[in-house]
């Protein structure tokens, strides 16, 4: 949960980003690590293998700006999307505001994204929470490879609620940013709502 | 909710300062920083500018949720210390009130049993305070009363932040 000091007047909250392994969420950091202002980042962390795959989470701090006189910090993390990683996808839901689920647009990748969506939806209830009613959006992601399947089924497949979604290639960077905003807005209004 | 969310006010603020600074001086430890579970600096003190307080915080959490994890797989409910010894400079890592992580590194000039007994001493007034601070905002939620600058938060702020 977020966490409020009135003391310093600071706000963090913790956005995870979820999804299958391989369908970029470090990608996703990374971008947001090169585009930011260095004054505005700190130190991007990837606990990974040595052939890179995400072992334990990967960790960027960002510190947003002001909001009614309050420092806004963003705690992004990604959970490790290899099926086997699971009892540790589950400790870096711990505590969270809010959920990107990263989806892999590859028609082989389908079984795949469906399996983690539901993994995503378990695990949150573990911790006590109901992924339909938390701040939660979907990005479509790797729209520029030539294998693709339709937004319209992967609409169907997973995001029946309707959750705000994104096409998006973050490799170059395209949708990156305007996912992250997104689920920065509907955790700030959830605040708001004083939840 | 599985964490209530974690609100901070200044007196509580300032005593729990007052308690980590007694610690930094009675167990000669070089820095002493206070996490949430969830991976937020809560506050520090000592040679805090050295280190990059907030991947020291998040990377804690993070340690502090795998042995919890380990934990639990052979049926413990947590291992509440966590020692890390290193060539120079050593983490003694321990949970304060079943929420909040208590982190201090110290070198030689300490050791670890007098660093074990100063923090015992310490994480129980902290625990008090946090009770305390635990019931402070559950009565401000109850009561409706909320000094809470985000209740008129506009479209406009949030797009802001991203301009």
């Amino acid at each position: 949960m977020s966490f409020i000091n009135y003391a310093s007047r600071e706000i963090n909250c913790k956005i995870v980003y979820y999804g299958p392994g391989l369908c970029g969420k470090t990608t996703n950091l990374q971008f947001v690590y090169q585009k930011t202002a260095p004054e505005a980042k700190g130190k991007m962390i990837s606990l990974a293998t040595e052939t890179e795959r995400t072992l334990f989470f990967d960790f960027l701090p960002l510190a947003l700006g002001e909001i009614r006189g309050f420092k806004t910090r963003f705690h992004l993390y990604t959970v490790p999307g290899q099926v086997f990683y699971d009892a540790s996808r589950k400790l870096i839901l711990k505590g969270v505001d809010g959920v990107v689920f990263v989806a892999d647009s590859q028609e082989e990748r389908m079984d795949a994204n469906m399996e983690s969506v539901e993994n995503l939806r378990i695990n949150l209830i573990e911790q006590g929470y109901d992924l339909d009613k938390m701040p939660y959006v979907i990005q479509y992601n790797k729209r520029d490879l030539p294998n693709v399947v339709s937004i319209e089924e992967l609409r169907r497949e997973l995001n029946p609620t309707g959750v705000p979604e994104f096409e998006a290639c973050a490799t170059t960077g395209e949708g990156v940013f305007e996912t992250l905003k997104a689920v920065a807005k509907l955790i700030l209004f959830d605040l708001k709502k004083g939840k | 909710m599985a964490n209530p969310q974690l609100v901070m006010y200044d007196e509580e603020f300032k005593q729990i300062n007052v308690v980590l600074e007694k610690l930094l001086r009675e167990a000669n430890a070089k820095v002493i920083f206070l996490v949430d579970k969830n991976g937020q600096l809560i506050t520090g003190c000592g040679e805090t500018e050295r280190f990059d307080t907030t991947s020291l915080a998040s990377l804690t959490a993070g340690n502090i949720a795998a042995t919890g994890g380990l934990a639990k797989l052979i049926g413990e409910k947590e291992f509440s210390i966590l020692f890390h010894e290193g060539e120079k400079d050593n983490l003694h890592i321990s949970i304060v009130a079943g929420r909040v992580i208590l982190v201090v590194l110290f070198d030689t000039r300490s050791s670890l049993g007098l660093v074990r007994l100063r923090v015992k001493k310490a994480s129980d007034e902290l625990g008090s305070i946090f009770e305390k601070l635990m019931q402070k905002s559950e009565e401000k939620e109850k009561s409706g009363e909320s000094e809470f600058p985000f209740a008129e938060i506009t479209d406009d702020d949030i797009d802001n932040l991203f301009s």
